[in-house]
């Protein structure tokens, strides 16, 4: 049997399902429908597989290739542990949001045109937005508003984009291209803005911490991912992408060193990942791309593992600020090993996902003599650590005690939790199997005894720098403007100002107006009106006295 | 819980955390000592050096540090910034 139809739509169509059934057969729905899909996923052979005319172009709806099903596969793997961790403790439109989206994010990976990438890149962008709006936080519908607005945008320049490309080209193929037209840039832009860059990249920190302890675990894996995905397949080896993602890597550093909020931190912390992903993609040779790829799969579960820690604390206490927690780890111990393991993975430590999958990028860079690149990547490889490996369990578990005793989540949060921890550890210790399905041949050995000291020696340094410096780490009640201090704030001030003056402009119009109107009637009335000179009823004596004056000239004149 | 007060749990104890900061500096010590012994690879000139990534890893972080504290000056609000 091989697909008839994306496999991601199993998702999509058991999405809208999930809201008409209950009990065990929404129970069976949730967890049966990823492992269906990630079967699904696997049956899609190379190549085109199924095509469809639509208006002139012929479509390419299912196409299969190495990295589509690497990506297609770590986003059923998180459908099926964000399922479980939400199941119970969701609102039933997030779970059916949540499915949508992620089947839209899957179709995709299994997409092999344009046009079938930009129909599900909006469906992603609904789902998305309402895994936020299911959120019970008091900010998320206006979060949730902004979130819609920056993806539309995206959407909207992506569209502009493929269109432009077709005209050109005539081809809607989704593959390899070079940003060398109108069209193609902006398709560039419209992936860009999805993959979290700048100078959009608020839209992460700003939207994701709104929505629900489980919304933001499946926020974190798929718009994001996804987009790295297409510039995977359609960018690769674009220089500019090289800067573009040393500036997401250290924005993502910087910001989440002075945010206090912990769910931001690790949205702060999904820019600078991605960013590390962007730099693969942009260096471009096989060791680059492959690390990219797998640093995404690796990504995926450990950040999710991350989030879902943190939104353990936060089911659990109802708070997300560091200065409200702390001392967790004395009653949530299984939360603290697993964020804790979530952390080590993120920081790239021997032995975890991270290290066999974020040292293929930067031996890319060693490959291509770049040596600013690899020397800003290896500072950041130790920032990761600062701000997400070291900052998020210290504030969270450790650091005062904030008083709370709250014991760990319910068994279906936690056992997602373990498996992903599990994975974390499992693809560290034992990468084959990822780097079996990587789309090009490992050639790389994450283990030798100089990387490992290496990497040892530069995380923990940086954690030393860390606790050295930590009287100047510790948090305030404040958050850090960004880009979208443009939209939340110059933007309504600006027509705030424009509502204004226009307001006083039109006063000042309709006043000169009505003054004028009047001087006009006052004249008038006073001319014809009742005692105006040209409408007074004129004596019979003066009529008399004008008649007998003009015969009497009458008469002088004939005379 | 032996009902002296919160910070009872052994590993907040200050006889705990004075074990734990020696160890600390016993494992930092112990990265650092294969470079007595290990070749590091050396593809731009500096990084197989002694200790490379031990000061390097500790003075890009105390950077990143100083950058975002100066950056905090210009960026920092009150969290309740946006809610007026």
């Amino acid at each position: 049997m091989t697909a008839s139809f994306p496999p991601g739509l199993i998702l999509v169509a058991g999405g809208l399902l999930i809201p008409f059934v209950r009990g065990r057969v929404k129970e069976a729905l949730v967890l049966g429908l990823p492992l269906l899909t990630l079967w699904a996923v696997w049956l899609v052979p190379d190549g085109p597989a199924v095509t469809l005319s639509f208006l002139d172009y012929q479509l390419t709806p299912v196409h299969g290739s190495p990295v589509g099903r690497l990506f297609g596969t770590v986003f059923c793997i998180m459908a099926f542990a964000g399922g479980l961790f939400a199941i119970r403790q969701a609102r039933t439109l997030e779970l059916a949001a949540a499915f949508a989206y992620a089947g839209s994010a899957i179709a995709i990976t299994s997409a092999g045109d344009l046009i079938t990438v930009f129909v599900f890149w909006e469906l992603m962008a609904v789902g998305s937005t309402l895994v936020v709006w299911a959120s019970d936080q008091p900010k998320a519908f206006e979060a949730g508003m902004r979130y819609l607005l920056v993806h539309l945008l995206g959407g909207v320049i992506l569209m502009i984009g493929i269109v432009s490309h077709i005209a050109d080209t005539g081809s809607v193929a989704f593959e390899a291209m070079q940003p060398d037209s109108f069209g193609r840039v902006l398709i560039l832009i419209g992936f860009l803005i999805n993959a979290g860059a700048p100078p959009l990249s608020a839209w992460i920190s700003d939207a994701y911490p709104e929505a629900s302890p489980s919304g933001m675990v499946f926020l974190s894996a798929f718009t994001t991912k996804t987009a790295v995905f297409a510039l995977w397949v359609a960018f690769p080896g674009t220089w500019i992408l090289i800067p573009v993602g040393l500036y997401m890597v250290f924005y993502g550093i910087i910001y989440a060193l002075l945010e206090n909020d912990m769910r931001r931190i690790l949205a702060y912390s999904i820019v600078n990942q991605v960013g590390f992903m962007v730099i693969g993609i942009g260096i471009g040779t096989e060791m680059a791309l492959n690390g990219a790829a797998s640093h995404a799969f690796a990504h995926i579960i450990y950040k999710a593992l991350l989030l879902m820690s943190a939104g353990s604390v936060m089911y659990q206490t109802g708070r997300r600020k560091c200065t409200d927690l702390g001392g967790l780890f004395r009653t949530m111990p299984l939360t603290t090993l697993c964020g804790g393991i979530g952390a080590l993975a993120i920081s790239a430590f021997p032995f975890t996902s991270g290290f066999v999958s974020k040292s293929m990028i930067a031996q890319g860079a060693v490959d291509q003599h770049l040596a600013v690149v690899w020397f800003l990547l290896t500072a950041a490889s130790a920032g990761v650590f600062l701000h997400a490996g070291i900052k998020f369990p210290w504030f969270v578990f450790f650091q005062k005690d904030s008083g709370l005793r709250p014991p760990d989540p319910p068994m279906n949060m936690r056992v997602p939790m373990l498996f992903f921890a599990f994975l974390c550890v499992g693809l560290g210790v034992y990468p084959k199997p990822l780097y079996d399905i990587l789309p090009y041949a490992v050639e790389f050995v994450p283990y030798t005894i100089s990387h490992v000291v290496a990497q040892s020696q530069l995380l923990l340094f940086a954690g030393l720098a860390f606790f050295v410096l930590l009287p100047q780490m510790q948090r305030t009640l404040t958050i850090s403007l960004d880009f979208d201090w443009f939209y939340r704030r110059f933007g309504t001030a600006l027509g705030r100002e424009l509502a204004v003056r226009t307001t006083r402009m039109r006063a000042r119009v309709l006043g000169a107006t009505v003054a004028r109107a009047r001087t006009f009637t006052d004249e008038l009335f006073r001319h014809h009106g009742p005692h105006g000179v040209l409408a007074q009823t004129w004596p019979t004596g003066s009529m008399v006295l004008w008649v007998a004056i003009l015969l009497g000239a009458y008469l002088v004149f004939y005379f | 819980m032996t009902g002296n007060g919160h910070d009872d749990h052994w590993l907040v104890r200050p006889g705990s955390i004075r074990v734990l900061r020696i160890v600390f500096i016993g494992v930092l010590a112990a990265t650092v000592a294969p470079d007595f012994i290990i070749d590091q690879h050396e593809d731009f000139g500096i990084e197989g050096s002694f200790g490379f990534y031990a000061w390097y890893g500790f003075l890009t972080c105390v950077g990143m540090i100083v950058v975002s504290k100066v950056l905090s000056v210009f960026l920092k609000r009150r969290d309740t910034y946006f809610d007026g």
